[in-house]
């Protein structure tokens, strides 16, 4: 939009000096050591041992997946599950998708957060903490895939969220869910090397897959990254999300603050010195006072 | 006269004075204690329970909609009304337009309360609300969140409009040197107001900025944050009218004769300004939708939602206060107030909740608990400025 081009130019330019040290790392170039998974859909058999292993993982609801039916209708994650796989029917036969979060390389959850309890990490994971977070629940707002969620049945809530196993990373282990899946469809690694073996497959295969990569430009690159064989909106992808990392959308607002904070208090001062009369302020007293029958003595 | 002329002694009698002042005067068994005071002990009831089984137990929040009526109204809509103590106190300190020196008080009190009790409504809507203090304290300053921003104007602007009012408290106290010297703090306190109000009002827009994908494309906007700004400035003139003209008849025997020449004069002007500034906002409103080629988006019913917002609650009260102005007719201007008003609120409330996620099948809408909070909010606010104006010399100098 060229108007916003405008605006956001002339807010930089005015202040430059003083956001400057707010202003992001260049957003194009990914870190080599940040983290993400690629799912190939086109792999997945929907056995849900990884909802499974994320359950047991996380001590959340294991679900029993020879009996719960579960995949008769397409869920959402939820305060109990951070992962969930879900059943498409396409014209290419059943496929399923798992679904959780994907780990933005800009988080709109993280920036929305007040407090700064909804984390980046420099190696990928977004995290929460539970001492820092006020239950404001701008993350959910803020999430373009209405990730987080929320205790609504308790007295001290959380909120609950994938996070990438960031203990097992930790320890140099790869995230529950991958570790579980039996037929390769979840590939832990590097986002760039990610990046590299899903476009390899599209070469490789031009016919099995369509052209896309999810995830690698969606709300400006998220960690998980999504290859398939029909066209994503079929497999309850969002679509229309854009490229623009969600920070940006705000980045605008708060760079202009800074210049407002200062401008705008020098501006009402010199307008209210060029109103007055020539007197000091003090001189009068200026009271607004408004009854004529004086102070009472 | 006051009953208090003990007082004007020294600060030893100040506790004294104010145990007077606490008791409650005039009859008990009006109308409204009779409606507000069953809503206050039910709304609290209902906040004991929030307390202990959680938000989902009194409100209809959920995973797909997070915030409701205790946010899109208490707390967007609230602070939006609120507007009125910014813009005048911008008028008659900054500018000095003498006129408008008779409602400065009442305005920046009721802007104060409203900070007050809106804001302080989001502690109960907040989930961890013990960790509110969070964004002020340690090492966990979210910078990059219009949330925090937010919180950090409330609290300074409070501490602002407070001290603009402060001459008004030292005053019924009789603390004659104190009133002077905070009434010497006034200009700069406004001045911190007026830019603190145009960052957050503006903000509550903001908020919104990254629900790109969650707000209907009609409500959406790169520009949310300024048409939050310009409406809350005919938001505040309209609240001052409508409120204006309330406790015109209720507190009249607190108003002395020379106000009520005064009033038509004043009434006149702000409509005069809301009409100005509302159409301003239209033109904006205009702007957009022709810009952003919209006209695909106006043939099914969110488009005439959307009409009815911008051309039946903006433009026509626009015109009324125009035509009010011009024919010095008070009562057109109180009705164009009343539409104002709800125009606002509609904005506010289709931004935040109701076309939030409007392509959802199941939509979020309050419960009765969430409805009966909301009141009590209210409710406990006019209480609070009954207990004020009753006391203090604030609609006027000296009672």
């Amino acid at each position: 939009m060229d108007r916003r081009g405008f605006l956001k130019s002339t807010l930089i330019a005015s202040t430059a000096a003083l956001a400057g040290s707010e202003a992001q790392a260049d957003e194009t170039q990914i870190p080599e050591e940040m983290v993400g998974v690629l799912v190939d859909t086109t792999r997945c058999i929907g056995c849900r041992a990884c909802e499974v292993a994320c359950g047991e993982q996380n001590g959340l609801l294991v679900p029993d997946v020879l009996n719960d039916g579960a995949l008769e209708s397409h869920r959402d994650t939820s305060d109990k599950q951070f992962m969930v796989v879900n059943k498409y029917e396409t014209d290419k036969g059943n496929v399923f998708v798992k679904k959780q979060c994907m780990h933005c390389y800009q988080a709109g959850c993280a920036a929305a957060c007040p407090t700064e309890a909804m984390h980046k990490n420099s190696q990928g994971p977004v995290t929460w903490d539970g001492d820092k977070c006020i239950g404001c629940r701008y993350c959910m707002i803020s999430c373009p895939f209405d990730i987080p969620k929320f205790e609504y049945g308790e007295w001290n809530p959380k909120i609950v969220k994938c996070t990438l196993c960031f203990d097992r990373l930790e320890a140099g282990k790869k995230p529950a869910c991958v570790e579980a899946c039996p037929t390769d469809t979840l590939m832990f690694g590097s986002m760039v090397k990610n990046l590299e073996v899903a476009r390899h497959r599209i070469y490789s295969h031009p016919d099995k897959y369509v052209h896309q990569i999810y995830g690698e430009h969606e709300a400006g690159g998220t960690a998980y990254i999504y290859l398939s064989a029909v066209p994503f909106d079929q497999l309850g992808f969002r679509t229309d999300l854009g490229r623009t990392p969600y920070p940006e959308y705000t980045r605008e607002f708060l760079y202009a603050v800074p210049a407002v904070l200062f401008s705008v208090p020098a501006f009402l001062l010199g307008l209210n010195a060029l109103t007055g009369n020539g007197k000091s302020d003090n001189e009068g007293d200026r009271d607004f006072d408004y009854s004529d029958d004086g102070e009472e003595q | 006269m006051n009953s208090n002329t003990a007082v004007a002694g020294g600060s030893g009698n100040t506790f004294q004075f104010l145990l007077q002042e606490l008791k409650p005067r005039g009859p008990w068994l009006t109308p409204f204690n009779v409606i507000s005071i069953p809503i206050i002990l039910a709304g609290l009831v209902i906040l004991v329970i929030r307390f202990i089984y959680g938000l989902g137990s009194v409100t209809n929040l959920s995973q797909e909609f997070p915030w409701g009526l205790w946010l899109g109204f208490d707390v967007v809509t609230g602070v939006a009304l609120a507007g009125g103590a910014y813009v005048i106190t911008f008028v008659v300190y900054v500018l000095r337009v003498e006129k408008y020196y008779p409602i400065v008080r009442v305005t920046v009190l009721n802007g104060l309360l409203a900070y007050m009790f809106y804001g302080g409504a989001l502690l109960f809507e907040l989930g961890r609300p013990w960790h509110a203090a969070n964004p002020f304290i340690g090492n966990s300053f979210g910078f990059s969140s219009v949330l925090f921003l937010i919180c950090w104007h409330f609290m300074i602007y409070m501490v602002a409009a407070f001290v603009e009012f402060s001459p008004v408290i030292a005053e019924w106290l009789h603390w004659e040197k104190t009133r002077k010297f905070l009434k010497s703090l006034t200009l700069g306190a406004v001045i911190l107001g007026v830019t603190l109000s145009m960052l957050h009002q503006s903000g509550l827009g903001a908020f919104f900025l990254m629900a790109k994908p969650k707000v209907h494309p009609l409500w959406w906007s790169d520009f949310l944050p300024i048409l939050f700004f310009v409406s809350s400035i005919y938001a505040g003139l309209a609240m001052i009218i409508f409120e204006g003209t309330i406790s015109h008849r209720v507190f009249k025997d607190l108003i002395g004769p020379e106000h009520h020449h005064s009033f038509e004069d004043i009434m006149l002007g702000l409509a005069k300004g809301a009409a100005i500034t509302m159409f301003v906002y239209y033109v904006f409103k205009a702007l957009l939708f022709i810009h952003g080629k919209q006209w695909s988006l106006i043939n099914d019913g969110w488009g005439y939602w959307y009409l009815l917002e911008v051309i039946g609650f903006v433009l026509v009260p626009a015109f009324m206060f125009a035509f009010g102005f011009r024919n010095r007719s008070l009562n057109t201007i109180r009705i164009a107030s009343v539409l104002a008003l709800l125009g606002i609120i509609l904005n506010r409330l289709n931004v935040s909740i109701i076309t939030f996620k409007w392509y959802e099948t199941v939509h979020y809408y309050p419960t009765w608990q969430e409805i009966v909070v909301t009141l009590m909010v209210i409710f406990s606010e006019i209480w609070f400025f009954r207990w004020v104006v009753t006391r203090m010399p604030v609609l006027n100098a000296r009672h």
